[in-house]
């Protein structure tokens, strides 16, 4: 007797019929999966890429939290048009700091990978408080509450702390020192100003450049730190990080 | 299995499974021929794609994927189609960026090349903040009038595209600051509303006279150096001409006391990292051309 005429045994029981179909299920998720974890050129090796500083992530915490991805996404992909729009196609690299990545390809408004520094900080704000206000065509919804509800950041330090669970190099210094940085960042002038030092040293140093983290009063309200002045530092921050002067496109591991 | 064992539907004459759920039975039809031979091409194109494409990872410790035999990457025909667009541009890209204004207005070619690349840079990169057609928001200067904060010539304009205003990063950038009078305790807001009379006065606004009179002596004192001693501006550093009636930030009473009072500086980008120089040449052509170029 055949193997083939078996079948009966798995049809008549449920639980070897659930298994059998784990089985062969995960066969085709592992050969598509599996590679990615241990190829060498999964990550493309760049320079400039550091973990988002509090504030930053606060800001990404808001925009997933409004769902900016249902309209945007964050990945400019390898076409001649898209390059020629929105600049460099997006790298693996740019988002490993991501959970969960903000890759898509619905894209009611435009795509928000490389937006950071592309516009004012004040056109961020005012335009996410009204944005029929200055692009009258556009269907995007107002979001002018952000100005009005202070950040809630009383855990900001065990929200990093998940991040390096999670494989982001936050340092024990980051941690620690994570409300500092944050107002650091928001209101460097006033409440931040003692930390301005440790954040940049911190946060520059694990990019590798200076420059790389942006701090001022993002909403035009110095007193208080708003989820506008957070998830306006998450947008100017985008895309900036990678440092493409020495990132070596033609290099075979980089080929895709 | 033998004829026997054969269980033939009587009524389509189509053998069944043999199965049999309360005297229900399934007929056995075969798949259709042409069904299957797809399937069977199917199988035959995954194994020559998996040749010839990039497909199979390497095992652990391997580092990298087999690149197959067209040795195709994504990434490296963007490359070659961005180069080539650039190809494409460059016998009048090269001509654009050495030619000047005259130049562009009388080579009606040119013209169109500036104008077709312009627009549609404008609108991608400028027309969030400036409006489509440049026709300006509160806060954001109009592009399609003739009013100019710092500099209208094609020349200039290309200058602040380049270098943006207040652009921390970029040391050629356009910079000055209005103090915020009324916040940092310059003057009183007594004064502050005064002076907002005398600047509405400029245009032949003002309901005010007395106010007018006050605030003169505070004006000619404090706002004459940048803005003149008429009131007319003075573009080379970005001060605004008070008496044509033009409003960036408003001109309601309420929006000039807010003016004096908080100052205005608001920022614009660099784009010289951003946009190549052909782009910018172009954009500053087409700027030139929405109305107010001089």
């Amino acid at each position: 007797m055949s193997i083939m005429n078996k079948h009966g045994l798995l049809e008549r029981h449920s639980l070897l019929l659930t298994v059998g179909i784990l089985v062969v299920v995960s066969i085709g998720g592992l050969i598509q999966m599996a590679p990615l974890a241990y190829m060498d050129n999964t990550i493309e090796k760049v320079d400039g890429m550091r973990p988002y500083t509090p504030l930053e992530l606060m800001g990404r915490d808001i925009y997933v939290r409004e769902g900016c991805y249902v309209c945007h996404s964050q990945m400019v992909r390898p076409l001649r048009d898209e390059v020629e729009r929105y600049g460099h196609y997006s790298l693996a690299a740019e988002s490993m700091y991501d959970h969960p990545f903000q890759w898509g390809s619905k894209r009611t408004g435009p795509d928000l990978a490389r937006v950071g520094g592309k516009y004012s900080a004040e056109w961020q704000v005012d335009h996410l408080k009204d944005p029929r206000a200055l692009v009258p065509e556009s269907v995007m919804p107002p979001y002018a509450f952000l100005a009005d509800k202070k950040l809630n950041f009383d855990r900001i330090g065990e929200r990093l702390r998940t991040e390096r669970l999670l494989g982001v190099p936050y340092t024990d210094e980051m941690i620690e020192n994570a409300e500092g940085h944050l107002y650091a960042q928001a209101d460097p002038d006033e409440k931040g100003y003692d930390h301005l030092d440790g954040l940049l040293e911190q946060y520059d140093g694990a990019s590798g450049r200076e420059g790389s983290v942006e701090f001022r009063d993002y909403d035009g309200d110095p007193g208080r730190v708003t989820e506008m002045d957070a998830i306006v530092a998450y947008l100017q921050m985008t895309g900036t990080l990678v440092d493409f002067s020495t990132y070596e496109a033609d290099d075979l591991s980089n080929r895709r | 299995m033998t004829d026997e064992t054969k269980d033939v539907d009587q009524y389509s004459g189509v053998e069944t499974t043999g199965h049999s759920w309360d005297g229900i039975k399934e007929l056995n039809n075969p798949l259709p021929r042409w069904w299957l031979y797809v399937w069977y091409m199917s199988i035959a194109w995954a194994i020559i794609y998996m040749i010839l494409m990039p497909a199979i990872p390497a095992l652990p410790g391997l580092g990298t994927n087999t690149k197959g035999l067209r040795g195709h990457s994504d990434r490296a025909e963007v490359a070659k189609a961005v180069t080539e667009l650039k190809t494409a541009r460059d016998a009048q890209s090269v001509v654009l960026l050495d030619a000047g204004l005259e130049t562009i207005e009388t080579d009606r070619t040119l013209q169109q090349f500036a104008l077709a690349m312009g627009e549609s840079a404008f609108g991608d990169n400028c027309a969030t903040c400036h409006g489509a057609g440049g026709r300006g928001a509160i806060g954001y200067p109009a592009l399609a009038d003739d009013v100019w904060l710092w500099d209208g010539s094609l020349d200039g304009i290309e200058y602040t595209i380049r270098h943006g205003i207040r652009h921390d990063t970029d040391d050629g950038t356009r910079f000055s600051a209005m103090p915020a009078f009324g916040r940092d305790g310059l003057l009183k807001r007594s004064e502050v509303d005064d002076l907002a009379q005398y600047v509405l006065s400029l245009s032949g606004r003002s309901e005010d006279s007395e106010a007018v009179v006050r605030a003169a002596p505070i004006f000619q004192q404090q706002c004459s150096t940048c803005h003149g001693a008429n009131g007319t501006g003075d573009r080379t550093q970005g001060a605004p001409n008070l008496t044509d009636a033009e409003w960036l930030y408003g001109g309601r009473v309420a929006d000039i006391e807010a003016t004096i009072y908080n100052a205005r500086n608001s920022h614009m980008p660099a784009w010289d990292d951003r946009l190549d120089d052909a782009t910018i040449k172009a954009i500053a052509v087409y700027v030139h051309s929405l109305g107010g170029g001089e």
